[in-house]
This record gives structure tokens, sequence and C-alpha cells, in this order.
């Protein structure tokens, strides 16, 4: 579990992070999600304990980050941001560095480097520099680095940044295998990620939470959810304004290429009644479809709502 | 192992990894060498010890050692390995008598490898070894100095030639603060007791005294206790700059 209580952290007069309070419990995934410079990063330095924020307080299975982060490290698996490694090391040796200092050896080290490097298929690279390594391939050696002890508490900044759709999808899919008892911290710029892989989502906008709740509550606030979308082979405007009338329509557009968009009016479900109409006016239907909601679009609406200038860290009066 | 023993390993293994340890040590075996036959005049001297090599050694140092120094923390913070390594569960303390013990090894085994002059001298001679032995202590002392500058200044940029030049003139002012063009500056409105401190810090004064064969329990703690602070100078440095 980790605890995060007020935690605030200015860089000069810079606000990175907002006065910012929640607890991930034990089998929750939480999804970072936000603009560049949102406070992500910073926030999972924190708790890392790489840095020690401004004010508030942080603590990782009962362990205070800041007055004992050694505790909380060794709970804790951690992929900085574009996963540094050192370039002279081979994979192989700097696997054994990091299984090193996190206290193995012998048989243990060589199974726990065996067991990491197949989940995330580093075995053709094990020999190669890191420096020699494509983008994919340091990716990947970061999320075996911090998966090698078997973390409780895994903290991945943007895991599949540069990885093809084939390795995002894999990365994905151990990201879900190993996360039943497990605190798992993402944060990524693509949105259909939170949907794939996370049971919560969060949006920070200029350093505060702007959004916190599931993936699907995400999509329930996107003007398109529910909303139906029909392909006629031919309409006529009489229908269109018959759908426009209907009790739960907010609107009803059309695009160039024949598309009708029915919006409904706080996300209700309207399907049944837009094919009464439909069938009424006897229409051959080409195509239709619910939509589920446009998270590019939610993202947009929260994050731009909340940009304002950034609080000025106040002067202590005397 | 150790938390300091695994990357005191690393460190170790990383000077090996790339040319740089093969350069330095080529390059300081050639210069201790022409120091020592051309310009200390080894031969005309007509005398079995290693007197002419351990003149220019503080010399020598001041351009190689901060070649040695000068990665340690600006490489890490460069290429953002820093953050991976702060994040392990070691302390920061660790991490920097790690490296620093790495670099001394290193800069220690070079020394060991001008081993060829000592076979000269005790061919041609008979020298007085207990001396050549302080003289090597010395020098391996000396150098801890120079790298715990250099580990500090190199903390304090992600930027190596910075962090070379840097260590390089704290370096030089260390080696010549006993020297008369800087006491100079001193002597004429500073009190006696500034100057004389001034004096006392040198690197210079305590190498030759110990490098004469008398291993003053007082040169060593002035070693010792240079190198202490500034690794600790380090640790603090290190924390402040690391998120830069």
């Amino acid at each position: 579990m980790i605890q995060i209580s007020n935690l605030s952290k200015y860089f000069d007069d810079f606000c990175a992070v907002d006065n910012v309070s929640f607890t991930i419990q034990p089998g929750e995934v939480l999804g970072f999600l936000g603009p560049n410079g949102a406070g992500k990063s910073t926030t999972m330095k924190i708790i890392t304990g790489f840095l020690a924020p401004s004010s508030g307080d942080v603590s990782v299975l009962g362990h205070n980050v800041l007055k004992d982060p050694i505790s909380a490290q060794l709970e804790i698996g951690y992929l900085p941001e574009g996963a540094p490694a050192y370039a002279d090391m081979t994979v192989s040796d700097a696997l054994t560095f990091i299984a090193q200092v996190r206290g193995f050896s012998g048989d243990e080290l060589k199974r726990r480097i065996q067991n990491v490097v197949e989940k995330v298929e580093l075995q053709s690279v094990l020999g190669r520099r890191v420096e020699n390594l494509s983008k994919g391939y340091c990716r990947r050696l970061g999320i075996a680095q911090a998966l090698i002890h078997d973390p409780k508490v895994l903290i991945l900044d943007e895991p599949t940044d540069g990885l093809d759709p084939n390795q995002k999808h894999q990365v994905r899919e151990l990201i879900r295998n190993l996360s039943k008892e497990k605190t798992v911290i993402i944060s990524t710029h693509i949105l259909e990620e939170v949907s794939a892989v996370c049971t919560r989502a969060m949006i920070l906008s200029a350093g505060k939470v702007v959004f916190d709740g599931t993936p699907d509550d995400l999509a329930a606030k996107s003007d398109l959810h529910n909303a139906v979308r029909i392909r006629l082979q031919s309409s006529s405007q009489a229908i269109l304004t018959e759908l426009e009338s209907l009790n739960e329509v907010q609107k009803v557009s059309q695009d160039d290429a024949g598309m009708i968009t029915v919006f409904p009016i706080n996300g209700k479900a309207i399907l049944s009644a837009v094919n009464t109409v439909l069938h009424k006016y006897n229409s051959l239907v080409e195509e239709l479809h619910v939509e589920s909601g446009q998270l590019d679009d939610v993202f947009r609406k929260v994050t731009l709502n909340n940009n304002q200038a950034r609080p000025v860290k106040q002067e202590q009066s005397a | 192992m150790s938390p300091i023993n695994i990357i005191l390993k690393r460190e170790l293994s990383a000077y090996f990894a790339t040319p740089v340890a093969y350069i330095f040590i080529v390059i300081f075996l050639m210069l201790s060498g022409v120091f020592t036959f051309y310009l200390g005049r080894f031969f005309e001297q007509g005398q079995a010890s290693l007197v002419s090599f351990f003149n220019f050694i503080p010399w020598l140092y001041l351009v190689l050692v901060p070649a040695v120094s000068m990665r340690l923390w600006s490489e890490e913070r460069r290429s953002g390995t820093i953050e991976l390594l702060m994040t392990l569960p070691i302390t920061t303390s660790q991490i920097v008598i790690g490296k620093f013990l790495a670099a001394w090894l290193f800069v220690g085994l070079a020394l060991l490898l001008t081993f060829p002059l000592w076979l000269t001298v005790n061919y041609l001679g008979e020298p007085d070894n207990g001396v050549i032995l302080a003289g090597y202590l010395g020098a391996w002392f000396m150098a801890g100095g120079f790298l715990s500058i250099g580990s500090c200044l190199s903390a304090a940029t992600k930027n190596q030639i910075i962090a070379f030049i840097m260590t390089l003139v704290v370096c030089f002012l260390m080696i010549v603060s006993g020297f008369p063009i800087v006491q100079d500056v001193f002597s004429n409105w500073a009190p006696l007791w500034v100057v004389d401190g001034f004096a006392t810090l040198s690197f210079l004064a305590h190498f030759e005294a110990i490098s004469r064969g008398v291993i003053d329990l007082r040169d060593v703690i002035y070693f010792l206790v240079l190198i202490a602070a500034w690794l600790y100078a380090t640790v603090l440095v290190v924390d402040m700059k690391k998120a830069d």
C-alpha cells in the first residue's frame, strides 16, 4: 500500500506537484496520465525516495520514505524515466550488478536473473553492451532490473515508450499478470494503455489531480460516451429531425462521409430508441455502433480546463 | 558482498570496460619515465634513489588524477543512471565511498606499475628501500587527496570537462599553498597564523615529509582527514544536485 498525503514539490518557484493526496491499495494498477510536465515523474521520484518533497508525507508499505528510504526502496522496483542503464556494461553484467545490490548471490542470483530475462525476453542480447542496445531492449532491461527482487511495489515511468506494438502488448501482458497482490504505478501518454492494464486512472495536470477513477469512469466523461454512430444507405432530413427530437438525445450531427452521430444526454443508453426510429423509416443500416467514449477527448477536456497559471510558492510571512 | 564492495567492483570494471584505463596507465608510465630520467636527471645525479621520480609525481598527478575523477559523478548525472543508483537500497555514503575507493585503487595500480623504476635503482645501486616504500605510500595518499577533491567537484557538474578543470585548479592551489607566491599574497596583511595555516594545508609539505622516509602519524592523519572531509562534502553535493 502506498499512502501519499499533502505532497508538494517546488523547484525554486515552480510548483511541480501541488498538495496531492491519495492512497493505492495492493492489487491496484494505477495509471498516471497527464500532459508533459504535469508532475507524474516528479511524484514517482518522490515515492521512490530519489527526490525529497517540499512538504507532505509518503509511506510505502508502512515505511516512511522520507525517514527510512532504504526500507521502502527494498520493497520497490523502479523503472526511471528514459530507462537509464550503465552504457559500458553488458546486459548480463548490468542485471548481476542490480541483483547483487539487492542482496542476492550464488544460485539464487542466477535463478533470479534467468527468471526476469525470460519474462522480458532478453536472452538474445545478454552479452551485448548496453550502449549498443535498441531503445526497445533498453526499456526491457529497465523493466527486468525493476522486477529482479520480485518487489511488492512496482513503479514504472513510461514502461512502453519506444517499444513496437508487439513489445507493447507483451509488456502490458506482463504488468497484467503480475499485479495480483502487487501495488503498481505506471505513467503513460498512451490513453488506451490505461484501459488495457490499469484498474484505476489518475490524471495530473499542473501538479494537481484532476481526475481519479476507473478507466470506465474516465470514458464515461466523454461527450461521445454511449453515442450511437450510424451509416444509412440513404438518409433523409426527416430521420435526422426525428432522431434529434428523441427525449434522451442531445444533438445529432452528420459528417461529410454521411456518418450520423447521435449524442445522448448525460451518456444515457439510446440505442433502442434510435433503433425504433430507424425501423419506422425502414432505413437500410450499413454500419451501426455504440461509442464507449474517446479518451483523448476527455483528456483534453480535463487537462485544458486546468491550464491556469500554477500557484507560486507563498512567501513566508514573518 | 557489502554494498560498498559491489559499487567498488562495478566502478573498477567500468574503468577497464573502455580504453580509458589503458590509456591512463600507458601515459602515466611514459610521463613518469620521461620526468624521472630526462627532467629529473636521474643518471646525472648519481644517486640510487627515486627522489627525482617522487619530486615530479605531484605535478604528474595534478594533470592525470582529475582525468580519473572527472567521470565519477558527472557521467552518472549526465546519463541519468544516478536515478537508478540512488533508488537502490543503498545509502549515498556507501556509493560515494565505493566510487572513491575504486578510483583510489585504480590510481594505486598505475603507481604499482612503475615498479621497473624501483628495479632499475636496485640494479644500479643500493637504495634505501624503506624510503622508497614511504615515497610510494605518500604518493598514494596524495592521490587519494586529489581524488576526493575530484569526486566532490565531479558531483557538482554534469560536464566532465568542467569537473576536470575545476579539480585541476583546486588541486593546484592545494599544492602551491605552501609556496612563496601564495604566501606573499597573505603575508602583507594577514596574521601569521593564517599564513601558517595555509602553508600547513599544502599537499606538498606533507607528501615530502612522508617521502623522505619519515612516516609521521600527523602527515598520514592530514591526508585521511582531508579525504574524509572532501568525501563528506561529496555526499552533501550529491544529495543536493542529484535531481538537477
